[in-house]
């Protein structure tokens, strides 16, 4: 019976984290237009999300790259079929590979710095302080937030595809010798803008979701060291189970 | 915290990052890239069986990419497929006596158009149709074909050789 009762509690307080987070989400964009109205402060959080984070975008896409390069490979020349890898390997980095992995990369690097950043502000009463002076703290901390994540996650998303494309032409064609040529265009001629679509429209929902998962838990974090660190994890947690619930959705949605 | 200006050139430099590796997902992996710049003119070829060609494949003469299948559609009044060609203008001296085939490039590849020049004085213009064509070569057909002689092989094995080798004289 307390274990039932548990349970339709936790049900309860997950609804109600949808709702407020729903919620949340119409605030900051009820403030987004304003936010625009410095762009300065934009500017300065797609630099926080985006170009920052571009070393660990970059290194892992040559390495998600590679590591495709040698299974596909190893794979395809089981049918003597290895001048596929081009398409085999972009087609995966296109469509879900890079945007997957750069989401969950970019709600490890970005996301986790948001939540905790604005957590600590939370914590340290900085928000607080904001309201007495009138200073909206949606407006001024977390509408810019949000979006330099939803700006910079479609521009990490193609850089990861790219370098990864990289990486499998460098083991595919470099190392075990797939013919170059039949490499670069069995890639074009199966590979279409339609795909390239899919991956960045992949990529704009991830980032609105993961950024938006970073600000409402930094926002509504425990004002405590503890609340804070609790906060950090949730978003990391949260937002890679809906990368993955969402990616679903949207192979579903456009296969 | 670090000066404006260099916040600035990195984002900027991270932009430009992004929008470069768009432009080259967008121009160097896809098969628009031959979305034949220039002027280009328009032929059609009419096909018994276009197997899987699609929009987008290549039109060659010679293994050289001179255009692409612009669509593909179905005429019921002849119970054709109708393939329109687009073709680059800088290649205006097709002859119009030339051969369409519907080919796969390897085992598994992609179908593509080969056009084969003919002998005529004449050559190809917008709306023109190339008369001679090859339809597309239906792997499953042979294989069914295999399956049905196997079949009977099966039932009566003295007779087994007899059609078979009938079918490949065909």
């Amino acid at each position: 019976m307390n274990l039932l009762r548990e349970l339709l509690e936790n049900l309860r307080q997950f609804i109600a984290t949808i709702g407020a987070t729903t919620l949340f989400l119409g605030r900051v964009l009820a403030q987004v237009p304003r936010a625009f109205l410095r762009p300065g402060l934009i500017i300065e959080q797609v630099h926080n999300a985006g170009a920052l984070s571009l070393v660990i975008i970059m290194t892992c896409g040559l390495f998600v790259g590679a590591v495709l390069g040698l299974q596909g490979y190893d794979l395809l020349q089981r049918f003597g079929s290895e001048d596929a890898l081009g398409t085999a390997a972009a087609l995966a980095l296109v469509k879900e590979l890079g945007p997957v992995v750069t989401a969950l990369l970019f709600a490890g690097r970005a996301g986790t710095a948001l939540a905790s950043e604005i957590g600590l502000m939370r914590a340290t009463d900085q928000l607080t302080a904001m309201e007495m002076m009138a200073v909206d703290p949606i407006r001024r901390v977390v509408a810019p937030r949000f979006l330099g994540g939803v700006l910079a996650m479609p521009l990490l998303t193609v850089i990861f595809i790219a370098i990864g494309i990289f990486g499998v032409q460098v083991v595919g064609v470099q190392l075990f010798g797939v013919d170059s040529a039949s490499f670069w265009s069995q890639m074009r001629s199966s590979v279409g803008v339609d795909d390239v679509y899919e991956g960045i429209i992949k990529g704009c929902v991830f980032g609105f979701a993961c950024s938006l998962i970073a600000v409402y838990e930094g926002y509504t974090a425990t004002p405590t060291a503890e609340g804070v660190g609790r906060a950090t994890t949730r978003t990391v947690v949260t937002s890679a189970v809906l990368t993955l619930i969402l990616d679903y959705m949207l192979t579903a949605l456009m296969l | 915290m670090r000066s404006t200006r260099a916040v600035e050139i990195s984002t900027g430099l991270f932009v430009l990052l992004g929008f470069a590796s768009l432009f080259f997902l967008v121009t160097q992996i896809t098969n628009r890239e031959l979305a034949i710049s220039g002027g280009s003119y328009q032929v059609n070829a009419q096909f018994e069986n276009v197997g899987s060609l699609k929009p987008g494949a290549a039109v060659s003469m010679a293994g050289v990419t001179i255009g692409r299948v612009d669509s593909i559609g179905y005429d019921q009044q002849i119970y054709k497929a109708v393939v329109k060609l687009r073709i680059s203008s800088a290649y205006n001296r097709i002859p119009t006596d030339s051969d369409a085939a519907i080919m796969t490039s390897g085992l598994l590849g992609g179908q593509y158009i080969g056009i084969t020049a003919g002998g005529a004085e004449e050559f190809l213009k917008e709306g023109d149709r190339i008369e001679l064509v090859q339809d597309a070569f239906v792997l499953e057909n042979l294989i069914n074909q295999l399956f049905a002689t196997f079949a009977r092989g099966s039932g009566d094995a003295s007779k087994a050789n007899e059609p078979a080798a009938e079918e490949t004289k065909q």
